[in-house]
């Protein structure tokens, strides 16, 4: 089992979608321990961004997440341009020459796109940031490539310990980012990076679900 | 939520629109990418400063594009640092051949996207030097925040820096000139109310009517400690005193005083402000040899205050007081 480009696509309009829906959520979160525009952010993005699809039905699948990166990092701004852009960037570069994405690729994809997250931000995970949820997505999807897993049960594994790592966040100090300024204050709030890569990781699973 | 606007998704672009309007003789404005840089842009044989940030601290840093100071600002929305294709757009367009200064403020946002358009003018072959502001006393500097932010020194390092690019000093001069800023200056800021972002609708955070908070940045981020108001005599010791220490500031010392408005406090107040300060350190043997008072670098219409010392020496002192034509600031010409 596998996906193809119009897979991929279903995919990122499936999470603008999530995103434009709960919009306030994420600039609420935002506003409890950051500077409150997490959501409106993400959403101008990723509009920009399904804005291009249209133009993309004929590109490959990494040629496609190339275009996704470089729209967020012209568009998004803040600390989220920067890294969802590299993330996706990152996708990109990982998925080169591929038609279509096996578990394997999956694996390899995430993993990628956490190194890009990490060496941008200069962050670990338990910093209370979006690495948090990006993380534990990545190692079960690569223990599921590990233990030859069918594409569709370790998408929605990965979803489930995305949901985990960002619940994880909400007792955690906060050590990057603007949040890392309030120091203990910033503990009993989740982490609305952390929530958004959960949103991205939930869609893929919902999205993908057949694969 | 009130406020003179027409739409919140156009406010930075209505508001650039009215500065292009306003001052064709300093500034020149671009939209999509959005930049601001100075009229006659790019100065040959002159370094460049850029820099940029969220909008919504006005006059910072559109107001200070023109002779003597910036070259070129770049607006992002609102609180949002700005993104990589408009830095190197605004960097492109100013650069007059001796290389550019990149100021940033220490905020992650600004400091990635700062580093990835830096990555893409020095592919291009453009002589980029970074300068990071980082003199906020509130926040702890260590392995487990994002470092102190930068905030009112930045106004200072954008004239002081401007001034030596003005004398056509070479590139790594007119950094290390804004650095040695950094190194002497050192802020604190406080808010009596929050502030609400356009696009958000409602305030970025509660403050009791009997409440301040000391140790805010400039983005509507709380700060660190919330306490009942108190007599602005005990404001001043307590943003002062932690701002002095740090340095440290200390008797013979000539300053730079800089009393800055957060956006929704009057001058009048500030001058208060100035009042305490100017007797906090008369105490400590500290000589105040130049001021700065008003709203520069602010945060929506937030009432406080911030209060930034500057170390001075002759050299800091005569780039201070050279020729400077801004919007905002404006001496000597």
């Amino acid at each position: 089992m596998s996906v193809g480009h119009d897979d991929v696509v279903r995919w990122v309009r499936a999470f603008a979608d999530e995103v434009a829906e709960h919009k306030d959520f994420l600039t609420e979160l935002d506003s409890a321990i950051g500077d409150a525009d997490h959501g409106i952010n993400m959403n101008r993005g990723m509009t920009a961004v399904v804005g291009k699809l249209d133009g993309l039905a004929d590109a490959d699948i990494a040629a496609t997440m190339k275009t996704i990166g470089m729209t967020l990092v012209s568009t998004v701004g803040g600390a989220g341009g920067p890294l969802y852009g590299t993330l996706f960037l990152q996708f990109g570069t990982s998925t080169a020459g591929k038609e279509r994405l096996e578990l394997a690729d999956w694996a390899a994809m995430i993993a990628a796109g956490v190194d890009g997250v990490r060496a941008r931000g200069k962050a670990e995970p338990g910093d209370k940031t979006m690495l948090d949820a990006l993380s534990p997505a990545r190692d079960t999807l690569t223990e599921a490539a590990a233990d030859g897993s069918t594409l569709g049960t370790a998408l929605a594994a990965a979803a489930s310990a995305a949901e985990a790592g960002m619940k994880a966040t909400i007792p955690l100090v906060a050590r990057k980012g603007r949040a890392s300024y309030l120091g203990e204050r910033s503990a009993g709030h989740q982490d609305p990076g952390a929530t958004s890569s959960w949103m991205l990781m939930r869609t893929a699973a919902e999205t993908l679900a057949d694969g | 939520m009130k406020k003179l606007i027409n739409d919140p998704e156009n406010v930075v672009r209505e508001a650039l629109a009215g500065v292009t309007l306003a001052h064709p003789d300093l500034v020149r404005v671009n939209i999509d990418p959005h930049y601001v840089v100075r009229a006659d842009a790019p100065v040959q044989g002159k370094v460049a400063l850029v820099s940029g940030g969220g909008s919504g601290h006005e006059p910072m840093h559109g107001g200070f594009v023109g002779r003597g100071m910036l070259d070129a600002a770049c607006p992002g929305e609102v609180f949002t640092s700005p993104t990589p294709d408009q830095m190197e757009a605004a960097t492109k367009a100013v650069d007059g051949g001796a290389g550019v200064v990149h100021i940033v403020k220490n905020y992650t946002g600004d400091v990635m996207n700062f580093e990835m358009a830096a990555e893409l003018c020095r592919s291009e072959g453009t002589d980029v030097e970074s300068v990071l502001v980082d003199d906020d006393v509130a926040v702890q500097d260590s392995l487990y925040t994002a470092g102190r932010r930068g905030v009112g020194t930045t106004v200072l390092m954008e004239k002081i820096g401007g001034a030596a690019a003005e004398e056509r000093r070479p590139l790594k001069e007119v950094a290390d000139i804004c650095r040695k800023v950094n190194d002497n200056g050192r802020s604190m800021g406080m808010a009596l109310t929050s502030c609400t972002v356009p696009a958000a609708g409602k305030p970025t955070f509660e403050l009791g009517d009997d409440e301040m908070e000391i140790g805010i940045g400039i983005h509507g981020e709380p700060g660190r400690e919330r306490m009942k108001v108190k007599p602005v005599h005990d404001i001043v010791g307590l943003m002062a005193t932690p701002i002095v220490e740090d340095l440290p500031f200390s008797s013979g010392d000539r300053v730079l005083a800089f009393v800055n408005g957060m956006g929704g406090t009057p001058l009048i107040e500030l001058y208060v402000v100035f009042n305490e300060l100017a007797s906090f350190l008369d105490g400590r043997g500290i000589t105040i040899s130049r001021n700065l008072i008003g709203s520069y670098i602010t945060s929506l219409e937030m009432q406080g205050c911030s209060i930034t010392l500057l170390k001075l020496d002759d050299e800091l002192t005569a780039l201070w007081d050279a020729p400077v034509r801004t919007a905002a600031l404006r001496w000597g010409v």
